[in-house]
């Protein structure tokens, strides 16, 4: 035994430390795919997204960690795997929790406030605008016409006149 | 004077809205059932005191009855529940018990990875044991429960909370449903007079 080598510490080190490494990476490679089928996996995280959390209801479904949207998660897999199209699943979601899962809702006879009327808003400022600035514009001729006395005009040309002369010298 | 009328006009309008949104008995986390008025969707589940015998919704026809999701984990259900026991005591509109995910929902239980026949049998037993433990020490104001043990029919119900309850009529068709518990006040106010309509 070479007692006390300092090479041979170093040496074992080092090999452990590669040892230790490499089998980290082969940990790394050992990671499990998320899910059995990606393609499958894809099509939820899409549908899923499109659909609000009924549980925290500023959650997407795809994105909130409650146990119900778990569920629903898992039903959307289901349905896929049984060859459903994403309108048949986002019929079946509907049919079942009402339009309040969807984030884009239909347009029907109740959410027509909802779709139109931010721009019956727009369009009620811009009329709002329009005869404000008439009004305005109004207001504006007026008082150029009446705010100076001939008197006060006559001074004011006068000092004009002396500005101007004044800069070209 | 004029000019303050408008910002005075659109702050009552914005209190308005402010005060709706206060009204009591508000609850903007509450979603309309879309099964309103729909056929309530049937099922064929196992029965709490009886697992060999299956309960449907088709056997309460002819019937105005209440379903009412619960689970022993569920801390409203057991605000509810007293209510729910004394009003079966003096009433004789039915009360189905809809035991929802009684393991699942619950943090402590895994789901196993790959559910076998027996895995599924083990939990169905674990279920019935601490719902029937839950009952004997609540009490019982159902004239059966009916175990849903994965949630799948909570799914075809729209449930997202529990408890909820559903008035479903003679021709099993929803005509009301409250998420949340029941209250005393929604049960005179709301659910007996609407009993009353459907049982002419």
């Amino acid at each position: 035994m070479t007692k006390g080598n300092p090479c041979g510490i170093m040496k074992r080190i080092l090999i452990v430390l590669t040892l230790l490494l490499l089998g980290a990476s082969v940990v790394a490679k050992e990671a499990a795919p998320l899910a059995e089928d990606e393609a499958v996996e894809k099509r939820m995280v899409a549908i899923s997204e499109e659909m609000r959390c009924l549980v925290c209801q500023n959650e997407s479904l795809s994105g909130s960690r409650s146990d119900l949207a778990q569920d629903l998660r898992r039903e959307i897999r289901t349905l896929i795997k049984q060859g459903k199209s994403d309108q048949d699943i986002m019929e079946f979601m509907v049919s079942r929790y009402g339009d309040f899962v969807r984030y884009r809702p239909p347009v029907k006879s109740t959410t027509y406030l909802l779709w139109f009327g931010p721009f019956l808003l727009l369009v009620g400022a811009i009329v709002a605008l329009v005869m404000y600035l008439r009004r305005r514009g109004g207001r504006a001729e007026v008082a150029a016409e009446s705010a100076l006395s001939p008197e006060e005009r006559r001074q004011a040309e006068k000092l004009m006149k002396l500005n101007e002369s004044e800069s070209k010298q | 004077m004029k000019r303050f009328l408008i910002p005075l006009g659109l702050f009552f309008v914005l209190v308005g809205f402010l005060a709706w949104g206060l009204k009591p008995g508000y609850d903007p986390h509450e979603i309309p059932t879309a099964l309103q008025d729909k056929p309530a969707p049937l099922f064929n589940l196992p029965q709490l005191a009886q697992p060999d015998k299956k309960f449907s919704p088709a056997d309460m026809k002819g019937k105005v009855w209440l379903l009412n999701v619960w689970a022993s984990w569920c801390v409203s259900c057991r605000a509810e529940h007293p209510l729910l026991v004394a009003f079966a005591k003096q009433s004789n509109l039915p009360i189905v018990g809809l035991s929802y995910k009684e393991l699942r929902g619950d943090s402590d239980f895994k789901v196993p990875a790959k559910e076998t026949p027996e895995s599924k049998a083990a939990e169905l037993d674990m279920a019935l044991q601490r719902a029937e433990a839950w009952i004997r020490k609540h009490g019982n104001p159902y004239v059966l429960s009916a175990m849903d043990i994965d949630g799948r029919v909570g799914i075809d119900y729209g449930v997202y909370g529990v408890p909820e309850t559903f008035l479903i009529d003679k021709n099993g068709i929803i005509r009301f449903k409250q998420s949340g518990p029941v209250t005393r006040e929604l049960l005179n106010e709301k659910i007996l007079p609407l009993v009353k309509e459907l049982e002419k």
